[in-house]
């Protein structure tokens, strides 16, 4: 059973550093953006396997704040770049 | 034990589909196929990821009565139903970003929004 979580937190691991990958080599912003929102939503996905690892509640409390956080966070880029601000 | 299959086959089709997005923001030639491909399959498998979490509280809790796995399982909850909602939003809004920013689709065919805000 610990083994299954800790398999997943590494494969998680794994895909954001080729996400970081597409960030570093994206040729518009844009790209960049979306690259970002990947690394985003997958660092959410890990933060609850490990509050199911660990049995710690306080990794999925950490994760609900960094979804929001990071949804204000790509709203003010996709603002940004769009040329509304 | 089925509860422990039902899990395993939770986790994997959520690894499953967050693979196939990572691979298809490597592989895709536009920002808008990238986006098509990524925000929709990463949704998924991690709503799946967290149905996973959810499984394994709810069977621990039935199993020992213990009342932080159910605590687990109502958090995980509420962070799958917060990233469903926000990455929909957020990725209507670098598509439209994107569009007003100057880039095209490559090979499109019909594009509804160049018509309406040029």
């Amino acid at each position: 059973m610990i083994d299954a979580w800790f398999f997943a937190v590494i494969v998680l691991a794994v895909l954001i550093v080729l996400s970081i990958v597409r960030l570093i080599l994206g040729p518009t912003a844009p790209d960049r953006v979306v690259a970002l929102d990947t690394v985003n939503t997958l660092t959410v996905a890990s933060m609850i396997l490990l509050g199911a690892l660990y049995r710690q509640v306080i990794f999925i409390d950490v994760a609900i704040v960094y979804a929001l956080l990071s949804f204000v966070s790509t709203l003010y880029i996709a603002k940004y770049l769009g040329g509304e601000m | 034990m089925v509860v422990d299959l039902i899990f395993l086959i939770f986790l994997a089709i959520g690894l499953i589909f967050n693979t196939l997005g990572v691979i298809g923001i490597l592989r895709f030639p536009d920002v808008f196929t990238r986006l098509h491909a990524e925000t929709k399959t990463t949704t998924f498998g991690t709503i799946f990821l967290g149905l996973a979490v959810v499984v394994y509280g709810a069977s621990h809790f039935f199993g020992t009565g213990d009342g932080q796995y159910i605590v687990l399982s109502v958090h995980t909850i509420i962070a799958v139903i917060a990233l469903a909602f926000t990455n929909a939003t957020g990725a209507h809004a670098i598509a439209r970003a994107a569009h007003r920013s100057g880039q095209k689709p490559a090979e499109a065919v019909v594009d509804r929004l160049a018509e309406v805000n040029p």
